[in-house]
């Protein structure tokens, strides 16, 4: 699964103890930047990908040869202009293109398998932070992130609360709903049931647990699109055939589709990593880090955010980031928010949403400006 | 800029926290931002504004005054400004409690009902009145509480609040409301412009 030669990598020496208990070091991060930095240090953006994303943002991914996951947002002249800011994205650790995760040995050089150590958002985020030292970066411009990106996003101003000028958590949460949770289960039972998992130790068999991931996917798909926009695209159109064939095989063009989406996922991504970082969202209560206080995180940054949801998101809805605003209203912190009009679901930060692409831009710019 | 935001602005010291309330697209923070070195935030309830605002770099939380106010804490700005929108609201006396809660002083500006124009329009025309300030037809218009200068006047009096200063202004002429010259305001200015305290 991972193309070594593509992946840049940082091992961070520095030992890192974990939410779990365990202390991780000598572990790789890998990362990708994109856009230069220039010589005052001030124009670095730190990007945090969601669950199956990774650190290739835009252009072609090398290792899937498929276009980055933020091509739409982040490019020269783009929303995140990388004309003018140096974009680094890293792999979260538990994730499968390079960073430290369950398909890595452990230091008998077997697989780790679900012996890896349980992480947590906040693991994740500290182990990015290692990338600042390494580019010597005293403070980051702007972090942004989508879904379990704004997760990290929050998280890290959390922990490093004068370590960014600007903050935009984008379509996310404070704190895993119980439908969330639900569906981040069935995922995980769907991989768990398929008898190539082997208790996660597939990858020493040879053999993956294909169909569960693929199946895992295809459930979690679903939850990116809304009713409408999944209406429009597919309806009850049929999948190149001129009538029903009563039978199981996919009659219907989004049968077709979810089948695609699950069957291209399993070439790409570990279901073993797809268990842990699920898990690592399913945890994420940044209230609960402050007695059940949201505001309590960001008591201690003069950082300015910028919040954005869309209407038709119903996985991270409104209100959720709503709630942020509110938090961060309730300690008079510097704060704009921006429901975004859109019939492509949870998914509309990742497409082409001119209203989503140009308020990020004006709000990036025009902060830069007044730096 | 409208005469009314030159007016509002000049009410405002230098280097204050204001909330502007329906601030549309953002020119009046503009204006506080770079002239007045304002720490300014808007709140905004039309999305196509919202975007013209951060186009212009400020701060804005699409919102609504009468749902939203209520995140921020007492107290937390120097002012609030209310321009032409109190009419609007479901519910006014709601949304001038929460104003004077969480800001220090409010700003408030009405179209004023009992404008001579106003009044001869119904009068001569029968027909509902539409102004420079009241511009839209009976059966569009957002307006739902119009009240006169006087209205308002009577209303923060017997709500105990405080008015620091009230200003009619009739184009590009403002001057000082006083008990004593009311009815002769009420009459002759389109809009009352309400600096005021609880």
């Amino acid at each position: 699964m991972n193309t070594e030669k593509n992946i840049k990598t940082l091992i961070v020496k520095k030992p890192l103890k974990l939410d779990c208990g365990k202390t991780i070091k000598d572990f790789p991060i890998a990362y990708e930047t994109y856009g230069s930095l220039n010589s005052k240090k001030d124009n670095a953006i730190l990007v945090f990908h969601a669950l199956t994303g990774d650190q290739f943002v835009t252009g072609i991914n090398p290792v899937t040869n498929k276009e980055g996951w933020w091509s739409y947002t982040v490019g020269p002249d783009k929303a995140i202009d990388t004309n003018k800011y140096f974009v680094i994205c890293s792999n979260v650790i538990g994730g499968c293109m390079g960073s430290y995760g369950p398909s890595h040995k452990d230091p008998d050089h077997k697989i780790f398998g679900t012996n890896f150590p349980v992480i947590t958002i906040n693991d994740m985020v500290n182990a990015q932070y290692n990338l600042l030292d390494h580019f010597g970066i005293d403070k980051l411009f702007s972090i942004t992130g989508g879904s379990m990106g704004g997760m990290q996003v929050l998280q890290f101003i959390s922990n490093f609360p004068n370590k960014s000028k600007t903050v935009i958590p984008i379509a996310t949460t404070s704190s895993h709903s119980a439908q969330n949770i639900a569906f981040n289960e069935l995922g995980r039972q769907a991989i768990t049931a398929d008898s190539n998992w082997k208790d996660g130790n597939y990858t020493s068999n040879d053999t993956n647990p294909g169909k569960g991931l693929a199946v895992a996917r295809m459930a979690a798909h679903i939850t990116y699109l809304s009713k409408k926009g999944l209406q429009e695209k597919f309806g009850r159109k049929l999948q190149e055939r001129e009538d029903l064939k009563f039978g199981f095989d996919a009659d219907f063009q989004i049968e077709s589709y979810l089948r695609y989406q699950g069957s291209v996922f399993v070439d790409r991504f570990d279901a073993n990593s797809y268990l842990y970082i699920t898990r690592a969202m399913d945890y994420f209560d940044l209230a609960k880090q402050f007695k059940g206080n949201l505001s309590g995180a960001f008591i201690n940054t003069t950082a300015k955010f910028f919040i954005i949801s869309f209407t038709s998101d119903w996985l991270y809805p409104t209100q959720e980031n709503k709630d942020i605003v509110i938090a961060l209203n309730s300690i008079g912190a510097d704060v704009g928010f921006v429901e975004i009009e859109s019939d492509k679901g949870h998914d509309s930060f990742l497409l082409d949403v001119p209203d989503f692409l140009s308020a990020l831009k004006n709000f990036l710019d025009k902060s830069y400006e007044e730096n | 800029m409208k005469n009314e935001f030159q007016v509002i602005a000049d009410l405002i010291e230098k280097d204050k926290k204001v909330l502007d309330v329906g601030c549309a697209d953002g020119t009046l923070m503009k204006f506080l931002k770079d002239n007045k070195n304002i720490n300014i935030r808007g709140l905004e309830i039309s999305k196509e504004k919202v975007q013209e605002c951060i186009a212009k770099g400020l701060t804005v939380i699409e919102g609504n005054a009468e749902k939203d106010l209520k995140q921020f804490p007492d107290k937390s700005f120097d002012y609030v400004v209310l321009s032409q929108t109190l009419q609007a609201f479901l519910n006014p006396e709601l949304v001038l409690d929460e104003l004077l809660r969480v800001g220090r002083k409010a700003i408030v500006t009405i179209p004023n009902f009992g404008y001579w124009k106003v009044r001869f329009h119904l009068l001569l025309k029968g027909t509902m009145p539409v102004t420079k300030t009241l511009p839209d037809e009976w059966y569009n218009t957002p307006n739902l509480h119009m009240c006169t200068i006087k209205d308002f006047f009577h209303f923060v009096k017997s709500k105990d609040i405080k008015i620091f200063k009230s200003l009619a202004l009739n184009n590009l002429n403002s001057s000082i409301i006083k008990e004593s010259n009311l009815g002769v305001k009420n009459l002759f200015a389109d809009l009352g412009i309400f600096l005021i305290e609880k």
